[in-house]
């Protein structure tokens, strides 16, 4: 037995494709402090490097003027759902009479396409453990969770590590940093499934029961995990927070400049066959042409067919998109969403039906199994895309699935799992269905063929 | 030697089968007492719970069920409905390290077919099976947020990626 050494070319690492010469204080304000080589930022070095200067404004402020803050740099949601974090504060229901509740970080990144929190917590835990108390503060909070995936062993010990560090340092616990302000933080890991990242089945897996989603309202502001007000928040929305009470909203708004209306920079990534995949921090509003140079552009031999900008719940678009600002409003109105603002790519050689089975196979196997258009639909949808796939599928299942596109999207299911899964099938019909007739072609001599594909739906 | 929760090569007691009977572990007792603390309710420290047999004996036998329940003072079909929702909780024996292979979009589109199909023949077993020695057990996995090198997989506690399938003898080799 030969074990893996640390350094084996095998093993994954976390890594920002920016070198430590490019990314400034200024203008990168998530991963300024990283190093190169990926090593992780303990207390110390991130006290010094202006660490919890963010936390220590904040403390002094009045929890309303916080909120106002983020309000005006416009941090929207970076978990794919967009909605601003400023606004959901103002939500959580705060008074002398209530009792305090929770701020839960949403750590459960198993978007598939998504590797961005991963690297901010394996390389800088402080930065999240920070926003974590200007949320505690601005949402008058009790108690902090970051609800991690289970899989993420490295970011397990390394945010572990960071808790105890911030413990000791007094900035978690009795009277944080010495302002009276009573908060601490509990590392809490999930067992696994993608519906544990929908917040309201968060919660419920937060209390120890099936991650089965919550009817809303009552939205987690008002009456979250114990019944308590709750405030979920994604981890790099959260790691914005901190150079937002530190530089003011007005900076922070302005790092995205004439780009966006969004405020701040995102980590954006591509993954798919070109030839840099990897992760950039880069102001919200930069455009999807400039994110594909910056991984070097496609494989030799491949040209790119279609992206997924965000995920796989997001929609499917075509390289003339690739010239649109990648932010949450310039993505919604092209029949998609910027979700995580990850790209995947897809190259012109590789099955767009095949990738689209892919994605509703998971789907149907990550459905809680709560509510029949998600339970019942996703697996129909999936079944017909294998019979396709295969060249075998029959006149009127590009129908049948436009139907079940239409019949699982929003307002018709329990939560937004569904309608996920309805925007990549949608957007694939409207914009290559000639790929599904060809599915459908191939099989139509076919004199009493019924199979529908050779591979179980799980 | 790791944290791992479902690793169970480093499982300290392993149990081969549910008619080993069970007995909870005083350290573990314990563990579960302190972890339901950081909670309103003990119900909340139940996937901990688990997470800590499964961490002990590879898997979680019926005994623990009962157990868990008793020392959280929650009912036990609350804990095994718990138990069988997540993909990470092992109701039944599994080998000594278990693979989880990725199998989201980007890994499908970087390789996933390739490596799934050399991983099932060089193991002999596929998704959801025990290798007759009992050293692997294979699963698949949701993204493992490893896009940037896929295709990958996870044993035990460790990340890969991205790994061909020419990769596969010197990565299996180092878990015996």
């Amino acid at each position: 037995m030969t074990a893996i050494p640390a350094n084996s070319r095998l093993r994954y690492k976390s890594q920002l494709r920016q070198s430590d010469d490019e990314r400034h204080e200024n203008t990168h304000p998530l991963t300024w402090r990283l190093h190169d080589d990926g090593a992780r930022i303990g207390l110390d070095e991130y006290q010094q490097k202006n660490g919890y200067v963010g936390a220590q404004n904040a403390l002094n402020m009045d929890p309303a003027d916080v909120i106002d803050a983020m309000k005006t740099a416009n941090v929207r949601g970076r978990g794919g759902g967009g909605f601003s974090a400023g606004v959901k504060w103002s939500l959580t229901q705060v008074g002398d009479n209530l009792p305090r509740g929770y701020v839960v970080c949403n750590a459960d990144e198993m978007e598939p396409g998504t590797f961005k929190d991963r690297l901010l917590m394996e390389q800088q835990p402080h930065l999240l453990i920070e926003g974590m108390i200007i949320a505690g503060h601005a949402n008058r909070s009790k108690y902090g969770y970051i609800f991690l995936r289970g899989e993420y062993v490295d970011a397990a010990r390394s945010l572990a590590l960071a808790i105890e560090e911030a413990r000791e340092a007094g900035l978690l616990g009795g009277s944080v940093a010495g302002s009276g302000f009573d908060f601490d933080i509990a590392l809490h890991t999930g067992a696994g499934r993608y519906i544990c990242g929908e917040e309201t089945a968060l919660i419920n897996s937060l209390e120890g029961k099936r991650a089965n989603p919550r009817a809303k309202p009552p939205f987690p502001g008002q009456s979250g995990a114990w019944g308590k007000p709750t405030v979920v928040n994604n981890v790099e929305t959260l790691c914005n927070a901190p150079a937002v009470m530190q530089h003011g909203a007005d900076w922070y708004q302005g790092l995205s400049g004439s780009l966006s209306n969004d405020g701040g920079t995102k980590l954006y990534g591509v993954s798919g066959l070109v030839q840099r995949p990897g992760l950039w921090e880069l102001p919200i509003g930069t455009t999807g042409w400039d994110i594909l140079e910056r991984a070097g552009g496609m494989r030799e031999g491949h040209t790119l067919k279609t992206w997924l900008p965000g995920g796989g719940s997001t929609g499917f678009l075509l390289p003339e998109h690739l010239e649109l600002a990648l932010d949450f409003d310039t993505v919604g109105q092209y029949g998609s969403r910027l979700g995580t603002g990850l790209l995947t790519v897809v190259s012109h050689r590789q099955s767009l039906i095949a990738l689209l089975r892919n994605l509703e196979q998971f789907f149907a196997r990550e459905s809680c199994g709560w509510c029949t258009p998600c339970r019942d639909g996703l697996p129909w949808a999936t079944k017909l895309l294998q019979a396709i796939e295969h060249g075998e599928g029959r006149p009127g299942d590009i129908e049948l699935l436009q139907e079940h596109a239409k019949n699982i999207g929003p307002g018709l299911t329990f939560c937004a799992h569904a309608p996920g899964a309805a925007m990549p099938l949608e957007s694939a019909i409207r914009h290559f269905r000639a790929d599904f007739e060809a599915g459908i072609a191939a099989s139509h001599n076919v004199v009493g063929n019924n199979t529908v594909g050779n591979k179980e739906v799980s | 030697m790791t944290d791992s929760f479902y690793d169970a090569a480093n499982a300290a007691s392993p149990i081969a089968t549910d008619g080993d009977g069970f007995t909870l572990h005083t350290d573990d007792h314990r563990a579960m007492r302190e972890v339901r603390e950081h909670y309103e309710q003990p119900q909340a420290a139940c996937i901990e719970a688990l997470k800590i047999v499964q961490k002990r004996h590879g898997w979680v036998p019926d005994g623990a069920i009962a157990a868990i329940a008793e020392t959280l003072g929650v009912g036990p079909a609350s804990v095994e409905g718990v138990a069988t929702f997540y993909s990470l909780i092992f109701r039944q024996p599994v080998g000594r390290h278990v693979i989880l292979l990725c199998d989201s979009s980007s890994c499908f589109l970087t390789g996933f077919d390739a490596l799934s199909d050399a991983l099932s023949q060089r193991l002999g077993i596929g998704f959801g099976e025990t290798t007759a020695d009992n050293r692997f057990t294979l699963l698949p996995a949701c993204c493992l947020g490893a896009c940037d090198r896929g295709p990958a997989m996870m044993i035990g506690d460790d990340t890969f990626g991205p790994i061909a399938p020419d990769d596969l003898d010197e990565l299996l080799e180092a878990y015996p």
